[in-house]
């Protein structure tokens, strides 16, 4: 299987940066895998799981608040938080949830409102869905 | 002509002030280090937001519904300035060096008969600004007590800018931090972060993109995050530049202070002779008198 590079990226550091097989990405408009000599597209991320495969491998790896560019050059994943799952605590989504409530309380436009509380919606299927797993 | 007690004296508290210039070079060089690793490690995320932003905006520069944060207000009356500094002193002239370009750029404005706004982060630039310009300081934010510099904290200061924006407080902001050029070289510097200036990356290698959901749902989402970006980038260097700045003042400090011991042990010890030779001049003039 042909694989492509993959780069995941936070603000303090690169997370990631490897040849795979498969990406599967939550975009804003439902999920979506990439595979080699995907077409460029950029779509934001919802708050989520990417699942990067590697062989028969695959890492996990929550994310928040990014965006992927897929380009000819390979994919990369832009995020404000990315933690493997594997290092995950209950207690960060837990306290992820907590801010986004208090985003939601606090926002002062009815937009800023909407997407507050998106976001507190992306993040409780986040932590059903690892609950679940 | 101090006494030799007095001279001790001073040569001990000199030695002591050494001692903690010293020290705080040491702790300067080494929190240089991780700062420039923090700056380090932040630049790949950096470049790429700016590359896929200069890809987006390229389409959107001119247009009609370009975002507001990049097309801004249209007028420029009311600035917005958001002057980072240090949260201690004894770093040279680093936190004087950024406020005298804000206070530079103030003045201007001012002149023009624009309207000043000011967002101070950190303690000594709310300090040295609040004597002139007190009243313009709208907010304070002090980064003490933050073991590290995360992202979070740009994010908070994004989000107060960007509140200020939609309720049209100000019509533009611009950054103030220092960049890190070396350890001996910092470089005060003004940028520009709304209206947003994105270089437009001409480059998209001929290939057309899919964007999901529109380019200008993406554009809107990322801009406010590229600013953010801005602000960490200058957290950051604003922090490196702190610690280069500590440490080669502590340097000087250091060499001073060794410089100041020589001379006193060297004025120590002529006094000293001085008064051997003198006693023993009165004790043989009296022997030869009998």
């Amino acid at each position: 299987m042909a694989t492509f590079k993959f780069e995941l990226v936070s603000p303090e550091r690169l997370v990631l940066s490897t040849e795979v097989d498969q990406v599967d990405l939550p975009g804003v408009d439902g999920d979506f895998g990439v595979l080699a000599n995907h077409s460029p597209f950029l779509s934001t991320l919802r708050a989520g799981i990417v699942a990067v495969r590697t062989g028969s491998e695959t890492t996990r790896i929550f994310v928040r608040g990014g965006f992927a560019d897929v380009s000819p050059a390979g994919l990369t994943v832009l995020a404000e938080t990315a933690i493997p799952v594997a290092e995950l605590k209950p207690d960060q989504i837990a306290a992820e949830i907590r801010d986004a409530e208090e985003d939601v309380a606090d926002a002062k436009t009815p937009d800023a409102r909407t997407r507050a509380e998106q976001k507190l919606a992306q993040l409780r299927d986040v932590a059903s869905a690892l609950q679940a797993a | 002509m101090p006494s030799l007690k007095d001279l001790k004296n001073r040569i001990a508290s000199v030695k002591a002030t050494q001692k903690i210039t010293k020290a705080m070079q040491m702790v300067a060089a080494a929190k240089l280090r991780r700062a420039q690793e923090a700056a380090e490690a932040a630049r790949p995320f950096a470049t790429r937001m700016a590359d896929v932003l200069g890809n987006l905006a390229a389409g959107a520069v001119g247009r009609d519904d370009a975002p507001r944060l990049m097309a801004g207000t249209g007028r420029t009356q009311v600035h917005l300035l958001v002057v980072c500094t240090a949260e201690r002193g004894l770093c040279g002239g680093f936190n004087s060096q950024i406020v005298r370009l804000a206070r530079e750029h103030i003045n201007r404005l001012l002149a023009e008969g624009k309207e000043v706004k000011i967002i101070t982060v950190g303690k000594k630039g709310a300090d040295a600004l609040r004597r002139d310009h007190g009243g313009r300081i709208i907010e304070r934010i002090e980064l003490r007590g933050l073991k590290t510099l995360d992202f979070s904290v740009a994010a908070g200061i994004q989000q107060k800018v960007l509140e200020l924006f939609e309720t049209n407080q100000f019509d533009v902001c611009t950054l103030f931090y220092s960049r890190f050029r070396s350890v001996i070289a910092q470089i005060p510097t003004a940028k520009q972060i709304v209206p947003f200036e994105v270089e437009t990356a001409a480059s998209t290698g001929g290939a057309l993109y899919d964007y999901e959901p529109g380019e200008t749902e993406i554009l809107e989402e990322l801009l406010p995050r590229a600013i953010a970006v801005q602000i960490f980038t200058a957290l950051l260097e604003n922090a490196a530049s702190e610690q280069g700045a500590r440490m080669s003042a502590m340097d000087n400090a250091t060499r001073n202070a060794g410089d100041m011991i020589n001379k006193l042990s060297l004025q120590y010890n002529r006094s000293r002779q001085a008064m051997i030779t003198k006693e023993l001049i009165e004790i043989i003039s009296g022997a030869e008198a009998l």
